[in-house]
């Protein structure tokens, strides 16, 4: 394999407490050393990152590839294509492909396409139950030999709180993580936006934050009975901040993430019946966003993902209730966590710490820094570089995004792969 | 967006989608214009030719034979050709989508589409996908508007009273599923009323009611005193069925306008209704056909306005005597 010497950048890797120029050596697909040219090292390849960010590559905790199953949508290549480009290494993909990740065949049959594709570590997560239906339990164990990171029952309902309590005693069993989206379906219904003042005034069906925090406080309580470890995924208001604090706070094995788009867009900032915006859990109000930047500063919130869901023309063309809900966000991921840290002042490393080192250690992966001897997973960006979101400039077979035709800041330029230059802008 | 997607660069009615951004001067601009097409109804040739040669389809994605009716009526007035498709009942029952209907309709060269369908913001959405020379009327989207209904009820309200300033509203019944609420409520503020209550239980009324700029109140003895007009809702029995309410008595015995209750309201208080009316569910008889009733005479009104609202739209301003 060849050696590969990133020259100049500014190297930033938040789980070594490291943020210098210097130089990043890389051979055999290993990280070699940080800092130190090694006098002997003869790279086959230099790469020069002056004024550019050298950092460890993404670990995006929920991308939807839409293969197997809806493939008009995109496809595991371009997908993961998309990612590459936006400096991410390695993805978990929820279970809820057609047919789901309800079985080792599924999981190998991703693992083939993600493979020929030559791109990005793809990590299923396993159906919770079988088919998603709620109600009888997936063959975790079996999933978990054929590959899958986790369980989760991805948006699907559980049929009650027995089959939840059953379902975590079971996971924690084989030490299974278990990622859970908190929704009661009942409260949410039929809902397509949250229910504050925006879907009061356009006559939406609204979606209460209760929907989310009551289904979360249960699950809380039900890990504390089961001692199952649990990830939180795409938390979205206030009362799920305050209710994750509090049991963090009393030493629940506990963690979650937010979307990036949750961090910025608020229910005010939807434009009247653009589908674009049109996402779930749906943008909250000014007070929820507050309380997810608040969240993620103090460590309540442990990570940041795209929860990237990319959509054919037809999904967003309707009035809003009837278009399907998400945003193709592998893309914006990076420039929009660059411009929180620089909106809230965070420093660099701190941000960056939620993209590399922290989805790493939740999903108990020896990646997300720039360690010697890890697996030489590496995004090389520019942080003043300007683009405009745009065919050319897009990667995703999604275009499905409110940031559609703005000018973001900051680009990946390079990104590699167990040591293998597989992105260049 | 509502605002611009409307109005053309000239602040010109394009669209007619929602009454959102809409100011008081165009509010009251189609009042008065409503005014001068009034008279038409009573000539003995209740025709004018200010909309003829063009064609406008009325496209009902949702029944209603009202508003259908009193479309049909204010484009034949004006001398358009119409033509009325119950889409609930055809092409897109056939997998059809939305998109392609209008499509298909545009390229039989239309100028204007009125529009009826279950959704909200179905309206908005047809007005940004039609060729730019089609005009769009929303005739109902969802929950989220009906503003001819609005404007009509306005029209009526003039009538009346004369002038908004100083009127006490109260709109009673089911606000939470109610196109005709929003829209009222938002024409109500831009004219200038005092007061807008809403009158109905917490599970009839959306989360934020109160940043839409009403007074919300839960007895009806409280929110009808000292008002000018009562407007009452239809309520859809289906309402039973999903916890909103425990019975139709007891909405009837809380909420249903009687004349024990108008009494409370100012001696001269109108009451109105968009129609059609539940007898003895959200309206006494006794009050629906009562001197203080003026639920016909908004019927009547609406082909006005509409005439008024199509003009308008179709870049011919003011009537004609």
């Amino acid at each position: 394999m060849s050696k590969i010497l990133i020259n100049n950048g500014r190297i930033i890797d938040p789980a070594n407490a490291a943020d210098a120029i210097g130089a990043l050596c890389i051979a055999d697909g290993k990280i070699l050393a940080t800092n130190t040219p090694i006098a002997d090292f003869t790279p086959d390849q230099t790469i020069d990152a002056t004024g550019q960010i050298v950092c460890p590559g993404f670990i995006d905790l929920s991308v939807r590839l839409r293969e197997p199953g809806q493939t008009q949508k995109a496809t595991i290549k371009s997908e993961t294509r998309a990612a590459l480009s936006a400096g991410v290494t390695s993805l978990c993909l929820p279970p809820d492909t057609k047919p789901c990740i309800d079985s080792p065949a599924v999981v190998e049959l991703i693992k083939d396409k993600a493979e020929a594709a030559n791109y990005p570590q793809v990590f299923s997560i396993g159906a919770l139950t079988q088919r998603l239906d709620g109600n009888e339990l997936s063959s975790m164990l079996g999933l978990k030999q054929a590959g899958c990171i986790a369980v989760s029952n991805a948006s699907a309902p559980l049929g009650n709180l027995l089959i939840l309590r059953r379902a975590m005693e079971y996971a924690s069993s084989h030490d299974l993580l278990l990622m859970y989206r908190a929704n009661e379906a009942a409260l949410s219904g039929k809902g397509c936006a949250h229910e504050g003042a925006m879907a009061s005034l356009y006559g939406l069906p609204g979606i209460p934050v209760a929907a989310e925090s009551i289904a979360l406080a249960q699950a809380l309580e039900l890990a504390q009975l089961t001692g199952c470890r649990i990830h939180i995924s795409q938390v979205s208001c206030k009362q799920s901040v305050i209710k994750i604090q509090q049991a963090k706070k009393y030493g629940l094995d506990v963690t979650a993430d937010v979307a990036i788009h949750q961090l910025h867009l608020s229910e005010n900032d939807i434009v009247p019946f653009d589908s674009h915006y049109h996402v779930i859990p749906p943008f909250r109000s000014d007070e929820d966003r507050h309380y997810l930047r608040e969240g993620l500063l103090n460590g309540t919130l442990d990570a940041i993902c795209s929860d990237h869901q990319p959509h054919d023309l037809d999904a967003k063309l309707g009035a809003f209730p009837e278009t399907e809900s998400g945003i193709s966000a592998l893309e914006t991921l990076l420039p929009l966590t660059l411009k929180l840290a620089v909106s809230h002042k965070i420093s660099l490393s701190n941000a960056l710490a939620n993209l590399t080192q922290k989805p790493a250690t939740i999903l108990g992966l020896q990646t997300g820094a720039l360690t010697a001897g890890f697996t030489a997973d590496v995004c090389i960006f520019d942080p003043e570089l300007k683009w405009e979101i745009n065919t050319q400039n897009w990667q995703s077979a999604g275009h499905n995004t409110p940031y559609w035709g703005q000018t973001l800041t900051g680009k990946v330029t390079h990104t590699l792969q167990r040591g293998r230059l597989l992105y260049t802008f | 967006m509502s605002r611009h997607i409307q109005l053309t660069e000239h602040g010109k009615l394009k669209h007619f989608l929602t009454i959102e951004g809409l100011d008081k001067a165009l509010l009251t601009e189609i009042l008065v214009t409503a005014e001068s097409f009034a008279g038409v109804s009573e000539h003995q040739v209740k025709k004018v030719p200010l909309l003829r040669g063009k064609t406008i389809v009325n496209l009902f994605f949702e029944n209603s034979t009202r508003t259908r009716t009193t479309f049909e009526l204010a484009a034949t007035r004006l001398s358009a050709d119409v033509l009325s498709m119950n889409i609930a009942t055809s092409a897109t029952s056939k997998g059809e989508s939305l998109l392609d209907t209008i499509h298909n309709l545009e390229a039989m060269h239309v100028d204007m589409f009125v529009v009826r369908h279950a959704i909200s913001g179905a309206a908005h959405f047809i007005a940004q996908h039609t060729a730019p020379h089609i005009s769009v009327i929303n005739a109902g989207d969802g929950q989220h508007a009906h503003p001819t209904q609005a404007m009509l009820d306005m029209f009526t309200i003039r009538q009346y009273k004369k002038q908004f300033e100083g009127l006490k509203i109260a709109i009673v019944g089911d606000i939470l599923h109610s196109r005709v609420a929003r829209s009222q409520i938002l024409a109500l503020n831009t004219l200038g009323v005092s007061e807008v209550r809403v009158i109905a239980p917490k599970t009839l009324l959306p989360a934020h009611v109160k940043n839409m700029g009403v007074i919300p109140l839960y007895d009806m003895a409280e929110g009808l005193s000292d008002v000018d007009v009562v407007i009452m809702l239809r309520l859809q029995k289906e309402r039973m069925n999903s916890a909103f309410l425990p019975s139709e008595s007891e909405f009837f015995r809380c909420y249903g306008l009687t004349e024990a209750k108008l009494a409370l309201a100012k001696s001269d208080a109108i009451v109105m209704h968009p129609g059609p009316i539940n007898r003895g569910v959200e309206i006494a008889s006794s009050v629906a056909d009562g001197p203080q009733s003026v639920i016909l005479q908004q019927v009547s009104n609406g082909i006005a306005v509409r005439m008024a609202i199509m003009t308008m739209t179709l870049g011919h301003q003011g009537g004609t005597s």
